[in-house]
């Protein structure tokens, strides 16, 4: 088994037990990169000699005996989650000059968990999209079949866990942003409960649906990630002043007695039928392993998408107008200020901003307001009301991830609306600030993955992780690698 | 056809906070430019605001002493628009849920006294500035401003004249520099007034049409620039013509207000609640606390004054309009002054030697002590009211002891009747001519005598005794 394929649980034990040096690591990943990267294009910088040096720093801290959860361990980091002295551009020709003075919150705690940053990862610009194709530098490459989209828009980080090009990785997940890319790219990807993680330093898509989380090679390793990042930070005044419990200590727990919800309204017509049968057979498991399915409904879903897609241009909208051109980022000199600002966003954002920072503004706009913003956060209010109620009846609802597994780079680029229905199953729960993961549940006949959503209470974590370690000791879908 | 006025003020206060609103930068004036921003006011890729908790305790402070609601549930919200001084495209301020609603101030004119309904107070951060300097091709911008704290302050439209404008301009800067939330400064910026303005026939129930004039930045123009603008509507309405609703900018130079957008060309500021700050519900408790905190207010200190010491409503106007100046005046009636004449002596020379310095109360040279002994002094007889004016500018001028000028300089009072007696006999012997028209019934010249016989004495005489002396050696 080479380094590079293995999780952080396992490079953990190796570390520790002095099997291996985090140098004999990175090496392993980089030589995995130089190897692969030309095809899956994972990565928008790869900081080679940074990383290095913080091998080097690990190894002299396991050598001196303080080393931390993460010391050696290499993580890919999302390029819109900002690294002192390292490039963060969030994919976007506005901002690809552009380097943080400062360290985000997450990847300070990783830094002083002693984490290697293995590089920066592609995105959709911004974040917004379900495949990586709006990136403004290149579009990553499912592993499993790199004539298709790894989904997004961590679809660079889900790219690089899946194709072993790093241990593990940091997405962030506005609407599905790392469960989808997680469930196309057979990885297991979790976005925490609203709050839970800082959100200090990644730069804002949708405010107050932005949230960051691990993508890993299996649902341990996702655990001791999220011990790493999550917590208060007097930083971000929307991070929850709740307790941070012991993550790992949900692994291998009992799912005998565990109320599981489906609900209806997530296995609709027009479904890959493939992924429909995966989902229900893995239902199927979790009773075999003593937990009871329960018939549920939220009735709201159906308005999921449209509420989505006002709230979260509306606050795109309003973060992206700091990209003016005027204190750092890509400048287009104008004849006058306003010339200025309009051709610096004319030709520093690719279409999809634009579209997004268009509707956003109109739904903004005085005498739109009460019909689009304002009624969309009253639905908002109601979607978030359908999971109070079925979860006073259920431990975790079950869903698929997405509708359909990983499709051909350019099959929904002309048409925006397809694309953003990529994350029908996944929105909702932004929308109502619970957690949500995504775990492999199988495959299809094309030998593409299929992934498994699980749901759960606000700051119940815990019982995801249970529930999803339990199904993945059960199954041997984790255990697939793609033939690279 | 007699109109009336109808005014509401939008102030701005800059709260006097050592750090900014949303981060930890200084708010100092006059700094390097660009010396005291970070990532957070720079508006930087993924930074986020955290709220000053001073802040938020400012204006609480202010809303309970305009007698304002605290709201239970408050929010920030993000007013939207593009300068280059805004650096994150939007301005954090609030809009549907201001921290302090329905409150009022009182001001008096001509003898009235009159409220002002403050319809809210809400929190807000400071923009940064452009500064247009060197060949005009490119303009400089200085961010040290951007999120210094500040208050909007707006007012019902109860303001009937430009007069009351700037008694209302006055008292809410006296009651901010009470509660010590803001320096007042109008020049500096720290205070700035916007006014919606529209004129009606006396007696008509519905408003007209109003005009927002902005850039009113000293206090000796609100009644300027709204006179001003009164008179132009009148005029506009009187020629047949309708006023129409625009912003209209001062221009102190010219002395006239001047169309800057109507209402067509007005921003859609696209406001919506900002979610990055999470909503204020603030602890009835600390509200209490700081309520408990308040110092007295000059309404009330006003009132105390007239009748605790029996000052005229006048002296207790003027000596409760700076909280350093009525603190000064109490710690002089406490050493032992007598309350008028602590009251003549503050508003008479004190305020002229401090005016001639240009220095503030809270940087007197002259405690208050000094002017309590030195009243014992005259009370005593030991020095006269003349001599004291004396002593009084030694006192301020050197931080010296009423007494111990008064000794070192020889100044102490004769009363001692042979001594003046002495005196009155050599000026009567000198001036015998004078003497007999005196006698002859020229009363006046007592005067002249006084005055040879004060000379001759270096004005240490008991002016009473030497009256009474020179009277009965010339009868």
């Amino acid at each position: 088994m080479e380094l590079y394929s293995l999780g952080v649980q396992e490079l953990r034990r190796m570390l520790d037990k002095g099997e291996v040096t985090a140098k004999e690591i990175i090496t392993s990943v980089y030589s995995r990169i130089d190897a692969v990267e030309e095809k899956i294009k994972a990565y928008v910088t790869l900081p080679r000699n940074e990383a290095f040096l913080m091998a080097d720093k690990a190894d002299r801290d396991l050598s001196a005996g303080t080393k931390k959860l993460m010391t050696g361990i290499p993580v890919a980091v999302k390029d819109n989650m900002c690294t002192k002295g390292v490039p963060t551009t969030c994919s976007s020709k506005i901002l690809r000059n552009f380097i943080p003075p400062y360290e985000s919150t997450v990847t300070s705690k990783l830094i002083e968990a002693g984490y290697v940053l293995s590089g920066k990862t592609n995105l959709d610009e911004f974040a917004m999209g379900s495949s990586t194709e709006n990136s403004g530098f290149h579009t990553t490459r499912n592993p499993w079949d790199t004539e298709r989209i790894p989904g997004g828009s961590s679809g660079g980080s889900a790219a690089a866990v899946a194709a072993d090009e790093c241990s593990a990785a940091l997405g962030s997940d506005t609407g599905g942003s790392i469960r989808q890319p997680a469930s196309l790219c057979g990885v297991v990807g979790m976005k925490p409960t609203y709050g839970r993680v800082s959100r200090y330093g990644l730069v804002a898509f949708a405010s107050s649906l932005d949230q960051i989380g691990p993508i890993t090679k299996n649902v341990t390793d996702c655990a001791m990630l999220l011990n790493v990042i999550s917590g208060r930070d007097f930083r971000d005044s929307t991070s929850a002043p709740v307790l941070v419990p012991d993550f790992t200590a949900a692994i291998g727990k009992d799912v005998k007695g565990m109320k599981i919800g489906v609900p209806k309204e997530y296995f609709i017509e027009g479904m890959d039928p493939e992924v429909d049968s995966a989902v229900r057979e893995a239902i199927r498991k979790f009773e075999s392993l003593g937990a009871v399915p329960v018939d549920v409904s939220l009735p709201h879903t159906g308005y999921a998408v449209a509420t989505y897609y006002v709230l979260a241009t509306s606050e795109a909208s309003s973060n992206l107008a700091r990209y003016d051109g005027v204190k750092y980022g890509f400048r287009a000199e104008g004849k006058d200020l306003i010339d200025t600002y309009m051709r610096t966003r004319a030709e520093g954002f690719g279409p999809e901003v634009k579209r997004r920072i268009m509707l956003g503004t109109y739904a903004l706009s005085s005498g739109y307001y009460d019909a689009y913003y304002k009624k969309a956060q009253q639905v908002r209010t109601l979607i978030k009301d359908d999971f109070e109620k079925v979860f006073r009846e259920v431990d975790v609802i079950v869903t698929p991830t997405s509708p359909t597994a990983a499709f051909r780079m350019g099959e929904k680029t002309e048409d925006p609306l397809q694309m953003y229905l990529a994350d029908i199953f996944t929105i909702s729960v932004n929308l109502a600030g619970v957690p949500g993961i995504s775990v492999p549940c199988g495959f299809t006949t094309g030998n593409l993955p299929i992934g498994l959503q699980l749901i759960g209470k606000h700051f119940d974590e815990e019982t995801l992780l249970t529930a999803s370690f339990a199904y993945e000791q059960s199954t041997e879908w984790h255990k697939r690698k793609p033939a690279l | 056809m007699k109109y009336e006025s109808v005014i509401g003020l939008e102030v701005h206060a800059q709260m006097s906070t050592d750090t900014k609103i949303f981060c930890g930068c200084s708010t100092k004036f006059g700094a390097e430019p660009n010396s005291q921003t970070c990532e957070i006011c720079i508006g930087m890729p993924g930074v986020l605001p955290v709220l000053n908790r001073k802040a938020l305790e400012f204006a609480i402070r202010t809303g309970l002493a305009m007698h304002c609601r605290i709201s239970p549930y408050s929010r920030f919200a993000r007013k939207n628009y593009f300068y280059p001084d805004l650096p994150k495209g939007y301005q954090i301020s609030q809009f549907e849920h201001p921290i302090c609603e329905g409150g009022f101030v009182e001001i008096v004119v001509e003898g009235e006294t009159k409220r002002i309904g403050i319809t809210r107070i809400h929190m807000e951060e400071d923009a940064g500035k452009n500064i247009h300097e060197g060949n005009g091709s490119y303009s400089f911008v200085d961010l040290n401003r951007a999120g210094v704290p500040l208050m909007e302050i707006v007012s019902e439209p109860d303001i009937r004249s430009a007069k009351e404008a700037s008694e209302y301009m006055k008292k809410l800067r006296t009651i901010l520099r009470y509660l010590g939330v803001c320096d007042g400064n109008m020049e500096q910026g720290s205070l700035r007034c916007d006014a919606n303005i529209s004129i009606r026939p006396a007696g008509q129930k519905e408003y007209g049409t109003r005009a927002e004039v902005k850039n009113i930045n000293s206090f000796r123009f609100v009644e300027k620039a709204l006179e001003y603008e009164i008179k132009r509507q009148i005029r506009v309405v009187e020629e047949g013509g309708k006023v129409i609703q625009e912003t209209r900018l001062w221009d102190s130079a010219k002395g006239i207000t001047e169309s800057m957008r109507s209402k067509e060309e007005a921003h859609d500021y696209r406001y919506f609640p900002e979610p990055d700050l999470v909503p204020i519900a603030a602890e009835q408790r600390w509200i209490d606390e700081i309520r408990a905190s308040l110092p007295e207010l000059p309404d009330v200190k006003r009132e105390r004054f007239t009748s605790e010491y029996g000052l005229p409503k006048y002296d207790a106007d003027l000596l409760t309009t700076e909280k350093p100046v009525a603190e000064w005046f109490e710690e002089s009636i406490k050493a032992g002054g007598q309350p008028k004449a602590v009251a003549n002596w503050m508003m008479g020379d004190l305020m002229r030697l401090l005016n001639e310095e240009n220095r503030e109360f809270t940087d007197c040279p002259l405690k208050p002590f000094h002017l309590a002994d030195m009243l014992k002094l005259i009370d005593k007889g030991t020095i006269s009211g003349k001599i004291a004016k004396t002593v009084f500018e030694e006192m301020y001028r050197t931080g010296k002891n009423a007494e111990d000028i008064v000794r070192d300089k020889g100044l102490v009072q004769i009363s001692d009747e042979s001594a003046i007696e002495k005196i009155v006999d050599e000026v009567i012997a000198k001036h015998q001519k004078e003497a007999e028209r005196f006698r002859a019934g020229e009363e006046k010249l007592i005067g002249f005598f006084v005055g040879q016989a004060m000379k001759a004495m270096k004005g240490k005489a008991n002016p009473q005794v030497l009256n009474e002396l020179l009277r009965k050696k010339l009868s």
